[in-house]
């Protein structure tokens, strides 16, 4: 597989199944791994980062699970490619910088990514469509398993796995689920829910995970405390504060339908007025109409355009999508214009 | 999200800022973080956050702490002060007595009760025992907690008088 290959291909977070995904739009678990007795790459020489990432290479290649799926080595990719990945949510950010003897795996179905020589040797990740996060554990955990008979973990008994940064140290996991919540955004409520988030010890953080802002009434939200909870522990309290929100969200939302139904009708309808006739447009505010768009698909308000569409439209939308579909370097502004034109295409012609 | 002063690199520091209830949101990327108040600096690394906390157990022992060293990577204690990150696995062990109460801040705890490695491979095992030193140590913690200064001063006195025989780390 190569990277444009995946242009052709829904990553499986993106399928807008899986349950409550209607609010839920992705679950996700990541475990940080590392070798035992290699520095963590922050600390590691040249030398070192390529030994972890040849054991590391060479013990996916016998994994099962990982058949079918291809190593990146980021050095060989060009800026676009790079920030492609980060777009499908394949990988960070971080992951994207320095990127001597870096690499990604990534599954075919796109489900499973493991980042190698991020800040731990070992990032694995799992994510679906859907509030699915046990099932997720489940599929890595099988994973990681396989792949802790194949190396050598850094791990004690009282501390648990050990990782670069003591934040992560015990399961080294944190499980984060996207939610899609404008009814709570829309009516005020949000910043109650989101403090009463930050004082039960989970961050809340935007589309593209650490140091992003929430848009498009878009948030991930997950754990912060790794050790001293089993993981079946933390995946229960995420679930807990999950359902919570959920049935606020939900609660919202049929507030909104009873007593502002005119008002919501004409925000969805003209955002999806927006979407199908601009000419111009940025990934902000593609966005923010989007989840008006998305809400008034959930709700019932617009039949002939199903979740999926939307879902796709998030990712195909971003800067790098852009490229990657015409195939060429674009500015900002030839952006802009691609992009209107892309959504157009795809929303008339349902 | 790009930061709020060069515009150029995305924004890893936010920051909130309250004066005379007027909350005021920026987002900076490190560098210029690093570089819009020396005298910020230090609350801003995580590193110093959590060395921070590493502190407040032994306020008098900072000085001793820092030249320790992780004979597998070569990283000190105030290497990991100052870039918040541990050298290698090895360091868990070498820096034990430290970290042990700097995860119990972070986490709630410092035992792990998840899953373990297939193979059950360790790279050693915990240390032994509590010695005397350690138990007066969680005491200590306790009374601060409580905040029986009278007591916490009494059994910090004890450790030292413990410790100073011994090897540091």
């Amino acid at each position: 597989m190569n990277i444009s290959d995946l242009l052709n291909h829904t990553s499986e977070w993106l399928k807008g199944t899986g349950p409550n995904s209607d609010i839920v739009i992705s679950s996700r678990i990541r475990l940080a791994r590392n070798l035992a007795k290699y520095p963590f790459p922050h600390w590691a020489n040249k030398v070192q980062l390529e030994e972890v990432l040849l054991k590391a290479s060479q013990a996916m290649t016998k994994t099962d699970m990982l058949k079918r799926s291809t190593l990146f080595r980021l050095a060989d990719l060009d800026a676009i490619d790079k920030q492609f990945l980060i777009e499908r949510h394949l990988m960070s950010i971080e992951h994207s910088q320095k990127t001597e003897q870096k690499a990604v795996l990534v599954d075919d179905e796109e489900i499973i990514s493991v980042m190698i020589n991020e800040e731990d040797h070992l990032r694995i990740q799992l994510m679906q469509s859907g509030f699915n996060l046990f099932e997720s554990w489940n599929i890595i955990n099988r994973l990681d398993d396989a792949l802790s008979g194949l190396l050598n973990y850094a791990y004690l008994d009282d501390f648990g796995y050990l990782t670069a940064c003591p934040t992560n140290t015990g399961t080294g996991m944190r499980g984060s689920v996207m939610l899609h919540l404008p009814a709570l955004v829309m009516s005020r409520q949000i910043e109650r829910v989101l403090a009463a988030i930050a004082k039960l010890s989970f961050t809340t953080r935007g589309l593209y995970g650490e140091g992003t802002q929430a848009s498009g009434n878009f948030f991930q939200i997950s754990n912060q405390v790794s050790l001293g909870h089993g993981e079946n522990e933390i995946i229960e309290n995420i679930n807990g504060l999950i359902r919570q929100i959920i049935e606020q969200e939900t609660q919202a939302r049929q507030i909104l339908l009873s007593k502002n139904r005119e008002v919501l009708e004409d925000r969805v309808n003209r955002s999806l007025g927006i979407l199908k006739s601009a000419r111009i447009i940025t990934s902000q505010e593609t966005i923010e109409l989007l989840s008006m768009v998305r809400l008034g698909s959930d709700l019932g308000m617009i039949k002939d355009i199903d979740r999926r569409t939307i879902n796709e439209l998030f990712i195909t939308t971003q800067p790098a999508h852009l490229q990657k579909l015409e195939n060429k370097k674009l500015s900002s502004d030839e952006r802009d214009l691609k992009r209107a034109q892309l959504i157009r295409k795809k929303l008339n012609l349902l | 999200m790009l930061c709020d002063i060069c515009k150029k690199n995305p924004a890893t520091v936010h920051l909130t800022e309250i004066i005379d209830e007027q909350m005021n949101e920026l987002h900076l990327c490190e560098d210029c973080a690093r570089h819009k108040s020396a005298a910020m600096e230090q609350q801003f690394g995580l590193s110093e956050l959590l060395a921070g906390m590493a502190d407040f157990e032994k306020p008098d022992k900072v000085e001793e702490n820092v030249a320790a060293k992780c004979p597998n990577c070569g990283l000190t204690y105030a290497d990991f002060k100052k870039v918040g990150r541990l050298g290698c696995g090895e360091c868990y062990n070498i820096f034990r007595k430290y970290l042990a109460p700097l995860l119990k801040r972070i986490h709630g705890s410092s035992q792990h009760v998840g899953k373990a490695p297939l193979e059950g491979r360790v790279i050693s095992k915990p240390g032994k025992k509590k010695t005397d030193s350690e138990e007066l140590k969680q005491q200590l913690q306790k009374a601060i907690q409580r905040e029986d200064f009278e007591e916490a001063a009494r059994l910090r006195d004890q450790i030292k008088k413990i410790s100073s025989g011994q090897d540091n780390i």
